[in-house]
């Protein structure tokens, strides 16, 4: 009969594609996991050198597991072996980091926001072009732009100092962070602003009262770029900065570079571990909000 | 004194012109609505009187005093937002003082207004909430609250109502209505929606291509449209115009459509200039409300018309004629039943119509 066809053969269908779907999902799995381990190995390998001593690393395979925790080497990378000449470790540098890092990000937002609200709320003659032009500054290539930075920054009197680099950095923020705060203001009601006006508050009291409270998720975007953008930096900080100026980017080039006699890899692995670890931190804490933030449109009043 | 004059106004965006020599004034206490398509420059003009956009040519004056130059906070006006336009980081309450606390008013005069508009409104018990946790009847609300602790000389409202459901808007529309008789406050309300501007003003701007097409009272804008524009953006289903022209002889004037022969006496029509009518190409305009499916008055002129369609919209029906081969609509009760191709006695309400020169669309 029809009918009967009909169902045994929905039913051998039915069969079929259960077992498809089951071998697309462990097949899924195992792709997802293949490039999980791809992804991770690198980290594996710099974690469990940096734990081994020098005879392991030499007797031992890349991933074999160290003996003991060892933190030596940890402390080596930040804090030196404590002799004079040649001892080069990362903690004046970190510091010097965090001293160039968190003012570069502080006025590249804040700037960035502040041109955001312009761009978007008090829209002038020719700010497409203005908005033009500073697109342009995203998509300059750095090297471009040192030579003309370095006699800048020489003027300024401010080359080879932390200093000089917020500065650098700042306004090669400035790009970016204005588009990120132009696209998260474009969507919020225009009439905010007007209704504000009429209330009676002034250009920056609309900023601070009424816009900046509402972009906490795109603030949250714009500190994690800009962060990331400027600890990871190398190319900048050893362009303008050497000696006892110099970041952490430049610092660990410095000492994996240092010609001493032995090369000393679970020095060298802490250190990188070090210099990547706020960056790590900052993801961490506010990456929920990073994605939030990407994916946010308008704020509804 | 007029509390809202604006003489001879005119705007464009660079090459485009969106008011042209606007002149409107405003006594004390009156509801002005502006009333016109999208694009028709309505939301500009309002935008201008509230200061937040500059002018080209021509004054606004507020009580007298010319404020073409005067800040916004300054011009002593409030104005009512279509997305409410509520500080999302504020709570209601300091929505509402938001304005009185930069015009550094005292903290008596703050907590007593605020105590006064919020029972008024009903949204005491919303004070602490943030806009995001109120309905958008509870946001419209305290839109207006904020506006009206002000105590400004002029309301302004932009299209207050076009973002609730259809139930809520006829709601808010009614409380906004109250609301006027019970402040006598002067507003100039925007909108596109007839029934809105029917029912809350006391005075219509029908704007058009950033000209104010007639501005007038509800009624004589429904019974007497000054142009073609306005009969046909008026009333729903609109005005039908039909086609034709004038025939007078000694002491007759008469209507024919084209391609008709009946002659449709408008010798009681109250013509403006009565002079150099014979053979004027005309709109005849007709209400579809005033076609009649039984005699009312004794002057209705009795007319033989073929239904080809009818629509059936609950209480009532639209039906569509042909009248010499002119699509004309009628609106009957719907308990009426119709006969669908076939020729039926019908009454012209004469005393309804609305006569428009063919070549100027303007009326007769």
């Amino acid at each position: 009969m029809q009918d009967n066809y009909q169902s045994s053969s929905y039913k051998e269908l039915e069969q079929k594609s259960k077992y498809t779907n089951i071998f697309l999902r462990w097949f899924l799995y195992f792709v997802l996991i293949l490039f999980a381990s791809y992804f991770i190995f690198p980290l594996y390998v710099m974690v469990v050198t940096s734990l081994k001593t020098m005879e392991e690393i030499r007797q031992g395979t890349l991933l074999t597991w160290p003996s003991s925790l060892n933190f030596d080497s940890w402390l080596v990378a930040w804090g030196g072996r404590g002799y004079g000449a040649g001892d080069t470790f990362l903690r004046p540098y970190f510091w010097n980091s965090i001293k160039m890092v968190v003012p570069a990000v502080f006025f590249s937002t804040f700037i960035g926001a502040m041109t955001g609200y312009v761009l978007t709320k008090w829209r002038f003659r020719g700010d497409q072009w203005v908005f033009l032009f500073l697109l342009f500054g995203c998509f300059i290539p750095f090297q471009a732009i040192l030579l003309p930075m370095a006699r800048t920054l020489g003027t300024l009197g401010i080359s080879n100092s932390v200093v000089g680099l917020v500065l650098v950095h700042t306004v090669y923020g400035i790009p970016f962070t204005t588009l990120f705060f132009r696209n998260y203001y474009i969507s919020v009601p225009t009439e905010l602003v007007k209704a504000a006006r009429i209330d009676g508050a002034g250009f920056f009291k609309i900023f601070f009262k009424i816009l900046l409270p509402i972009s906490a998720p795109i603030i949250v975007v714009t500190v994690i770029w800009q962060f990331t953008q400027i600890w990871n930096d190398f190319l900048f900080g050893s362009t303008f900065s050497f000696g006892e100026a110099a970041p952490i980017q430049v610092a660990l080039n410095n000492m994996v570079l240092s010609s001493t006699s032995v090369k000393e890899y679970n020095v060298d692995m802490a250190s990188a571990i070090i210099a990547g670890i706020p960056t790590l931190i900052v993801y961490v804490l506010a990456g929920k909000y990073f994605i939030r933030g990407l994916t946010s449109g308008a704020v509804k009043g | 004194m007029k509390t809202l004059k604006i003489e001879e106004l005119s705007k464009n965006f660079g090459t485009t012109e969106v008011l042209r020599k606007i002149n409107l004034e405003i006594d004390e206490g009156n509801f002005l609505v502006l009333l016109g398509p999208s694009g028709c420059g309505k939301s500009t003009l309002l935008n201008i009187i509230a200061g937040l956009e500059t002018i080209n040519e021509g004054d606004v004056f507020i009580d007298d005093y010319n404020v073409s130059k005067v800040e916004p906070k300054d011009r002593n006006i409030a104005m009512v937002f279509q997305s409410y336009a509520l500080y999302p980081s504020m709570n209601v309450k300091e929505n509402m003082i938001f304005g009185l606390k930069q015009a550094k008013t005292s903290k008596e005069k703050i907590e007593k207004q605020l105590e006064k508009v919020s029972t008024f409104l009903q949204v005491d018990k919303l004070l602490e909430r943030k806009p995001s946790q109120l309905s958008g009847g509870q946001r419209q609300r305290v839109a207006i609250g904020r506006a009206l602790v002000r105590e400004p000389r002029i309301f302004l409202f932009d299209e207050p109502l076009s973002n609730l459901d259809a139930k809520l808007r006829v709601e808010m529309r009614r409380e906004i209505k109250k609301l006027h008789q019970q402040l006598k406050t002067t507003v100039v309300y925007v909108t596109h929606d007839q029934t809105e501007a029917m029912s809350l003003g006391t005075k219509i701007a029908i704007m058009n291509h950033g000209v104010i097409q007639q501005n007038d009272t509800p009624e004589i804008i429904y019974n007497k449209p000054s142009n073609t524009f306005v009969a046909d953006f008026i009333g729903s289903p609109s005005m039908n115009l039909i086609k034709g022209k004038i025939i007078q002889n000694s002491n007759n004037i008469s209507f024919i459509a084209d391609g008709s022969t009946l002659e449709v006496p408008i010798n009681n029509y109250d013509f403006i200039e009565k002079s150099d009518l014979n053979n004027k190409e005309i709109y005849f305009g007709i209400r579809p409300e005033h076609i009649y499916f039984k005699k009312l008055n004794e002057e209705d002129f009795d007319i033989n018309l073929r239904a080809d369609l009818s629509e059936y919209i609950g209480h009532e029906q639209i039906v569509t004629l042909d009248y010499s081969n002119q699509e004309i609509l009628a609106k009957f009760p719907s308990t009426i039943k119709i006969e669908l191709e076939k020729e039926m006695k019908l009454y012209f309400d004469l005393k309804h119509t609305s006569l428009f020169d063919f070549k100027t669309k303007e009326r007769l």
